[in-house]
């Protein structure tokens, strides 16, 4: 059995195909315009989590095409299903500096594309153009405000603004595959990028030569790194790769900082030294998260479990084995809590039981909102036959997702709060949507839900 | 071909074989020589006989050959619980399903699925019934641990 890497770009007509969940076409935005506010979904409206609904991408008319009737169902999927622009939103970086809030992403293309908060529309305030392979990875480092970029083209950029204008500053990461992931480390003196060449490059800049120099991790990662996470002592670095393993490595850079001291993954910390390593009983691991003490990493993987190493128990793996889909982003929310999304499209929370060692789910946390359901007619009985097998109606008309994203969740960040006690988080999903949940609000509306 | 030999033989040649950096997998070989792995026919054909349906389903999910390489073993052990997977009565079926923890369904899942590869005249009804009735207990996370997993029963 071969196990071959797994490319992270997302070729234009793949099956990702999603029906927009609306009834009426929605206008189709000029390239150049920023989107105008999305048409409201009649099901949105009592969300209790605010959506900010993007399209981003340019859409390719197929409404000439002679593939049938253009209100049908049929060719409004395929709208959206063979453009190689399609509006999913691979990586995003949304960073509430005040006054304006931000938000960095990447519309699957080769471009950054930043956005500010005006009122209450977003606007589109930057387009920085400098890779020329697809990004897969975005950071925006809060404090020194600078964002560092990832892509297909094995390069990353940082950029700096001076004067309201977006620098790039190339990185040189010595990797002959594609760059996977990005991220900055919590002090922001270092980013660690992971990559398809089995490897990770940790950046850090050496000013006598005014330039960022890299290291590489390499032993023992035996495939593509998909996801990276700092321990909040910057120098320890979780990664999850496809060789079905999480590990926490140490990058530590004499340069740029002093020995860390002690912490419950062990006390010698030299540069690339493996502090921990999972067993293999997983799939490809697509997220990692240390929680915001860092004596907590929480890891899900591509066999539909979520596992959690506690370093205070001598590094005791909890697993969970979900009746889901893959979950492919997860974060910490409280010191006990995560949350986590993936091929399911919702966000599911769960909990740690420190005392008992165990992991479990704490429920879906988007709520559907249970929509009448009125009578069908003999055509959708048909129709429905046709498409899905079954003659009982969908729950929203036209789409067959009930969930508020439409396709898989990528990503999820902490917005506000931090992982210690996150009040808001954000997810983003391949359906090109972006949709921002409040804590607190969920915790009232969902009566069942306990966050520890 | 080669100009000089005027041979096509070296493209017989599988490259990745020599690849220095190909992905071995590496997989403890457990006890496996110890006891012998897979259900014990003997013990599962007993039981059946007398009737005991539901310790006949747990005797034939013990003791499962996941850890090994060998087919002989791995076709033998399926044999064996395609054998009480039939014999088992339609509504049954949800009881003995139910009596499992989570890993007994992913063992299940993978026993079913490996059933459906070889289709006999009446196992694809049979493992049908049972698939239903494992996944309304495991959903889909259960198909997918048999689709991802690295060591098949």
């Amino acid at each position: 059995e071969n196990f071959p890497r797994k490319e992270r770009s997302h070729p234009g007509g793949s099956a990702t195909t999603f029906e927009p969940a609306r009834t009426q076409d929605p206008p189709r935005p000029h390239p150049r315009r920023p989107p105008g506010r999305a048409p409201k979904r009649g099901a949105c409206a009592d969300r209790r989590a605010a959506a900010l609904r993007r399209r981003r991408g340019h859409f390719r008319d197929l409404s000439a095409a002679p593939s049938g009737p253009r209100s049908s169902a049929r060719a409004r999927r395929s709208l959206f299903a063979s453009t190689d622009q399609s509006p999913r939103i691979l990586r995003s970086e949304p960073v509430r500096t005040a006054p304006i809030p931000e938000i960095a992403l990447s519309p699957n293309n080769h471009e950054v594309h930043i956005y500010k908060k005006n009122g209450s529309q977003w606007v589109k305030a930057h387009e920085l153009k400098e890779h020329n392979g697809h990004i897969t990875g975005i950071d925006w480092a809060p404090k020194s405000d600078r964002i560092v970029t990832c892509g297909a083209d094995r390069n990353a950029y940082v950029w700096s603004q001076k004067d309201g204008v977006w620098k790039p500053t190339l990185v040189i990461l010595r990797i002959n595959r594609a760059a996977t992931f990005v991220k900055w480390s919590p002090l922001e003196n270092k980013f660690a990028v992971g990559s398809g060449a089995r490897l990770i490059s940790v950046c850090y800049f050496e000013s006598e030569n005014d330039w960022w120099v890299c290291k590489h991790i390499k032993k023992p990662i035996r495939s593509t790194v998909l996801s990276l996470d700092w321990h909040p002592n910057n120098v320890l670095l979780a990664a999850g790769s496809c060789d079905f393993k999480c590990r926490i490595f140490s990058a530590y850079i004499k340069e740029v900082e002093e020995r860390p001291a002690p912490t419950p993954w062990g006390s010698k910390m030299p540069f690339g030294e493996l502090m921990f390593e999972s067993s293999s009983s997983c799939g490809w691991v697509h997220g990692v998260c240390f929680s915001a003490s860092g004596s907590r990493v929480a890891w899900v993987s591509h066999d539909s479990t979520m596992c959690l190493a506690d370093a205070d128990k001598k590094m005791a793996v909890a697993t969970l084995a979900s009746e889901t889909l893959p979950l492919l982003a997860l974060t910490f929310i409280t010191e006990n809590s995560l949350v986590a999304a993936g091929h399911d499209c919702f966000p599911v929370l769960f909990t740690y039981d420190s005392t008992t060692g165990t992991l479990s789910s704490g429920g879906r946390l988007d709520v559907p909102k249970q929509s009448s359901q009125r009578g069908l007619t003999a055509r959708e009985r048909f129709q429905n036959l046709d498409k899905k097998a079954s003659s009982e109606g969908s729950m929203a008309s036209g789409s067959g997702l009930d969930s508020l994203h439409k396709n898989s969740v990528s990503q999820i960040s902490v917005l506000s709060g931090g992982k210690a006690e996150c009040s808001q988080f954000c997810t983003t999903g391949m359906d090109g949507g972006m949709s921002i949940w409040d804590v607190k609000s969920l915790e009232s509306a969902l009566k069942d839900l306990k966050i520890k | 071909m080669a100009r000089n030999t005027l041979s096509s033989r070296f493209r017989r040649v599988d490259i990745d074989e020599f690849d220095e950096n190909k992905f071995v997998d590496e997989q403890e070989e457990a006890a496996a020589a110890a006891a012998e792995p897979g259900p014990d026919p003997g013990e599962v054909d007993g039981l059946l006989r007398q009737g005991d349906m539901l310790r006949a389903f747990h005797a034939a999910l013990r003791n499962s050959p996941v850890n090994t390489k060998n087919q002989a073993v791995k076709e033998r052990a399926q044999g064996v619980v395609l054998k009480v997977l039939t014999n088992f009565k339609s509504s049954e079926i949800e009881q003995a399903v139910q009596s499992l923890d989570r890993n007994g369904i992913d063992l299940l899942m993978k026993y079913i699925y490996k059933g459906f590869e070889k289709p006999t005249e009446n196992s694809s009804a049979v493992l049908l019934q049972w698939h239903e009735k494992a996944l309304a207990v495991g959903g889909l996370g259960s198909i997918i641990r048999v689709l991802t997993a690295r060591k098949t029963v």
